[in-house]
């Protein structure tokens, strides 16, 4: 999140899309709630079926599953043609003026953008990106045209790629109704309107598509055209599921970033510490600090046997070989055989993945898996799945009982980025042992085998600095603590935050993001709990918020040229003309030695030119702008773009994986999305050992409209069967099973006047537990986001019919 | 009327159902074994183990779909229903107005089960009791809110004074009609003279499954009256059981003087 739940209250308006924030984060609504009854704030939801959060919305709109960039783009081109736009935001705190390579162009046929070429080793589009580029004058620097006016400027040529998303193209396409749309439109670009905040919240509904990360740089587009990003109760609000997962992500659970969202170095591109950091490190903004974040994390790692002259033991990082290892290419090597052993951490991939039976087949090819959950989960007993034979798996599989989270103590980040510390409040049952102990006395052995048994590159792990131990068997989390916060490597004292950072090995910092939330032993930043007696709610004495306390990011946004909020209700920062200096509720995102005009001519000070990106000249390897593209399967073909119809450059792993065919649709006739209730968490496997949860939902259900249920005879509690290709390619089921819930929640739309219809069915249930139920991942695509490779579970194909 | 009540604005209700795993952790009543039939609502119905649930509704209206969510079980009424039909005087109404089953006067009978309009009372077979939502009496003791209210997010369900409350009430009705839910509605200000859980509906009571204007029947007031003058004598025929619980009984008798 750009800001943080309690900034929710400042909001005049949300548009929640892509998510059900009352089922999957309900807390949000005590904010949500408050600013509607103090603000009077409307809540608009955007969402395939009325779910429980639709149904305490001021203004829905249904649109059909995985069509959130056309109706994203109408609210775009709705914006730009109206004026709703926040001119002097745009004008100023946005790349809207800079003026864009004469050659670049999007040819609409075919729905690609200028410097298209094949990729034949995915069997896709990639591009070459030197048309996208900004023009530059002689010393680099971008040109621009503050008038506007130019037709290579970005403000030029967003009008004219989305001129085509009109109320009433977005309606053919979404099924949305014209009225609702528009009216949608017209309430959400109110908060362009200086002084108004709009919150865009999301989730899962926006990032599992092929082309999940445009989904969200067109949320991004949105907030910033209307001046929402920075301010109080603004801000593209990503709400994260596991109370941890704003962490992991922090701390490099995705394989293509190492701690604090660097690369993770490259073998062919970054042989050398200089390779890396020269390659990695802009002209411009803050990373150009990155050396100092880069090396400081070296020196957490490697201890004493970094120096300056192995340039800090950069040659025993891990590198990618330049293969994918995201989750489906992982499962993917293991279904050819070549992966031995699988560490599976916290995670369920055979209930939580895509084409999950195909995954529990790849795992017979494990010698062995080592599964660490609080309960035995679907993952680790695969070999008790549907259709398998558990003679002819040879797997051994470990299962290691993990501690609950109030079985221990440690910190927890959430969407809003608060480190907070939480304190054990029991001991857990039997053998469990917290993460940490599990973590420390793995790694103390590996270490030990390859000290004494050697292997590939043993110093990786034999050189690494690892000192964690703490009394009578358990380890010493404050040691921990002061490596991730960071220290001066002479006397081992804390950092304050990470300006004290330096790139010559004379500090160790394991996150450089971090830096700050343990800046003291006494009473360390993450343990502060002081509530706010009055202020914007940004609790700057609860706990902390990484980057260095702050709550609102880019909040420079929040004031006008001259340093004045622009909402004097509720001031994120302003220019103090006494101190010449930046003040305010919030710790302020500018440099403290930076005068006015420096802070207004770069106000996004992370990327290279300052500024706000409404278009995207590398971010993306997809297109600079975001581009209504179909799902990887889809009923109807591409309106925009007849010639396109799913993301060219998106990942597809597999051959013959998805419908593709007209006599395949008419097998697969009904678009499906997956979803989640508020009684199951995840891939379940915590709530379906509750009982008083399985009471609440005790069954795989699956939504049915009314007029599709009766068309295939199906009444309220019936046993459906639902198939989709992934089954009859799989072969150990042909089908997985649900009990009908049969609710006028979901009605067909009508797609460039054809009546089409879609089911929604949860995926919280799995084999294991005690309410077991089908699991409904079994039926999605491995297909993946061109940039992230995140599958497309939102949007695909199936077919259901009364079972028996 | 009770001095401290929950207002339960059904317009605020997101569905969530922490009310109602609160309340079974809090009164440690078991899950029951359920299946999924169709709606999200379960269980089915109130009983011994299930004291209170969240209820759901669709409708449709012009096109127009809502999805109703609201908190429901024992309202707690000044009138109450299940206190006349009671021959043994197992319903009493507690120092905080509330309406409560005292488990040792109870003897089965379940009247109490049929008088009430809104079908909230539970029975357990087992144990051959009559059990419903206490308003957490026991918490209530202690100084702290009902655990429904508690695990509210929303404030959909809140406790407090129940003047300030009805104020609050009145002003969220006059809101959300003024916002176009013309049907909007609080419930349960004159309903059975009055109950310790206030509602405000954003539609009429109907479409949130709640009975239009309920009633105590007139059997169970024809039962009550013509009963009342033989209290005594049944009383003498559990005469053991109140001798034990004669302070407490005095107590009762004092709570209801009080309460009238």
């Amino acid at each position: 999140m750009t800001n943080h739940w309690i900034d929710y209250q400042n909001s005049d308006v949300f548009i929640n899309i892509g998510g059900n924030t009352a089922e999957n984060h309900p807390i949000s609504m005590k904010w949500i709630e408050k600013a509607r009854e103090t603000k009077g704030s409307k809540l608009i939801v955007i969402d395939p079926r009325i779910s429980r959060t639709a149904a305490v919305a001021d203004l829905y709109v249904s649109i059909r599953p995985g069509t959130n960039i056309a109706y994203l783009g109408g609210m775009i081109n709705y914006i730009l043609s109206n004026e709703r736009y926040h001119k002097e935001y745009v004008e100023n705190y946005t790349n809207a003026s800079y003026l864009v390579n004469e050659d670049f162009s999007f040819d609409e046929a075919t729905g690609l953008f200028s410097g298209a070429e094949d990729d034949p080793a995915r069997n896709a589009t990639k591009y070459k990106t030197e048309t996208w580029q900004y023009q530059r004058d002689e010393e680099g620097n971008p040109l621009k045209d503050p008038t506007l006016q130019d037709p290579n400027c970005v403000l030029q040529l967003m009008k004219k790629h989305y001129a085509k998303y009109t109320i009433d193209n977005v309606s053919k396409i979404t099924g949305a109704d014209p009225e609702a749309l528009e009216a949608s439109y017209e309430l959400y670009s109110s908060s362009g309107e200086p002084g108004k905040a709009g919150n865009l919240l999301y989730a899962m509904g926006i990032t599992q598509f092929t082309h999940g990360s445009q989904n969200v740089r067109a949320c991004a587009v949105v907030q910033l055209l209307l001046g929402n990003i920075g301010i109080a109760g603004g801000g593209v609000n990503a709400q994260r599921g596991q109370s941890n997962v704003q962490g992991s992500t922090d701390m490099c659970i995705l394989y293509h970033i190492v701690p604090g969202y660097m690369a993770t170095p490259q073998q062919a591109t970054h042989p050398t510490l200089a390779d890396y950091l020269e390659k990695e490190t802009p002209a411009s903004g803050w990373w150009t600090n990155k050396p100092k974040y880069f090396v400081s994390l070296l020196k957490a790692f490697y201890g004493d046997n970094a120096t300056r002259a192995n340039d800090f033991a950069y040659q025993w990082m891990p590198k990618l070989d330049g293969r994918d290892h995201s989750h489906i290419a992982l499962y993917k090597d293991m279904g050819e055989g070549k992966v031995e052993g699988m560490i599976c951490w916290a995670d369920n991939p055979a209930v939580s993945g895509p084409s999950a039976a195909n995954k529990r087949n790849y795992q017979k090819n494990l010698k062995w898996l080592v599964s660490v959950d609080l309960f035995e989960n679907e993952t680790a007993s695969f070999w008790q799945g549907p259709g398998m034979d558990p003679a002819e798996i040879d797997t051994e599989v470990f299962i290691l009982p993990a501690a609950a989270g109030y079985e221990r103590e440690g910190s927890k980040a959430n969407s809003g980025r608060w480190i907070q510390w939480t304190w054990k409040c029991q001991d857990p049952p039997g053998e469990a042992k917290s993460d940490l102990w599990i973590a420390n006395e793995m790694f103390k052995r590996l270490q030990a085998l390859y000290e004494n048994e050697g292997g590939v590159v043993p110093e990786q792990i034999t050189k690494m600095f690892w000192d964690y131990d703490g009394l009578d068997g358990e380890v010493d989390i404050v040691k921990v603590c002061k490596d991730i916060n960071g220290y001066r490597v002479a006397d081992g004292s804390l950092v304050t935050n990470f300006v004290g950072l330096a790139d010559d090995g004379s500090t160790a910092c394991g996150n450089w993001l971090y830096s700050g939330y343990y800046n003291n032993y006494d009473q360390p930043a993450t343990k502060n709990r002081n509530r706010e007696k009055e202020g914007i709610g940004t609790n700057l004495g609860w706990s902390f918020a990484w980057p260095l306390n702050r709550r609102i990011v880019y909040n420079r946004g929040s004031a006008d040229l001259e340093g004045k909020p622009w909402n004097p209700d509720a001031p994120v920062i302003w220019w103090d003309e006494t101190q010449q200096k930046w003040v305010g509720n919030d710790i302020p995102d500018i440099p403290g030695s930076w005068t006015l005009e420096q802070s207004t001519e770069s106000p996004f000070i992370m990327l290279p030119e300052g500024v706000g990106r409404l278009y995207s000249h590398s971010a993306l390897k997809d297109g600079p702008m975001p581009t209504h593209y179909e799902p990887a399967e889809s009923l109807v073909p591409n309106l925009f773009y007849p010639n396109a119809t799913y993301n060219p450059v998106s990942q597809r792993f597999y051959e013959d994986h998805t419908v593709e065919t007209d006599e395949e649709r008419e097998r697969y006739p009904y678009i499906i999305t997956t979803c989640r209730v508020v009684e199951h968490y995840q891939s379940g496997i915590v709530t379906r050992n509750i009982p008083w949860l399985n009471e609440l939902m005790p069954e795989l259900f699956i939504e049915i409209s009314e007029e599709l249920a009766s068309e295939l005879g199906i009444s309220n509690g019936d046993v459906v069967a639902i198939e989709s290709k992934r089954l009859f390619k799989d072969g150990n089921q042909s089908s997985i099973e649900a009990k009908a819930c049969v609710t006028k929640r979901l009605k067909p739309l009508m797609i460039n006047g054809e009546k089409k219809h879609y089911v929604a069915l949860p995926w919280h249930w799995g084999f294991k537990g005690m309410s077991t139920g089908a699991v409904a991942n079994d039926l999605t695509a491995s297909v993946g986001d061109a940039n992230t490779a995140i599958p497309e579970s939102k949007a695909f194909l199936c077919n259901i019919r009364r079972a028996g | 009327m009770a001095q401290l009540i929950c207002l339960i604005d059904a317009s605020k209700c997101i569905g969530c159902r922490a009310c109602q795993v609160a309340c079974k952790q809090w009164n440690q009543l078991p899950a029951e074994a359920t299946t999924f039939e169709g709606s999200y609502e379960n269980p089915p119905r109130f009983s011994a183990q299930t004291w209170m649930k969240v209820v759901y509704r669709e409708h449709e209206e012009d096109g127009n779909v809502v999805f109703l969510m609201s908190k429901q079980g024992c309202m707690h009424c000044t009138d109450a229903a299940c206190m006349q039909a009671c021959p043994t005087g197992a319903l009493y109404r507690t120092e905080f107005g509330t309406v409560n089953v005292d488990t040792v006067k109870c003897i089965g009978c379940n009247y109490c089960v049929a008088a009430c309009p809104f079908n909230v009372i539970g029975f357990d077979r087992l144990t051959n009791k009559a059990q419903k939502c206490t308003f957490c009496y026991d918490r209530l003791n202690a100084g702290l809110q009902p655990a429904c209210a508690n695990a509210c997010p929303t404030g959909s369900i809140q406790f407090g004074d129940y003047r300030e409350l009805i104020d609050q009430a009145q002003d969220r009705v006059d809101e959300l009609k003024a916002a176009g839910k013309t049907n909007a509605t609080m419930y349960g200000l004159d309903e059975m003279d009055g109950t310790a859980m206030l509602y405000v509906l954003a539609d009429k009571p109907e479409k949130y499954g709640l009975p239009v204007d309920p009633q105590v029947s007139l059997q169970t007031r024809i039962w009550s009256a013509l009963f009342k003058p033989f209290r005594v004598l049944v009383i003498v025929a559990v005469a053991f059981g109140l001798w034990v619980n004669r302070s407490h009984s005095k107590k009762i008798e004092q709570a209801k003087s009080e309460a009238k």
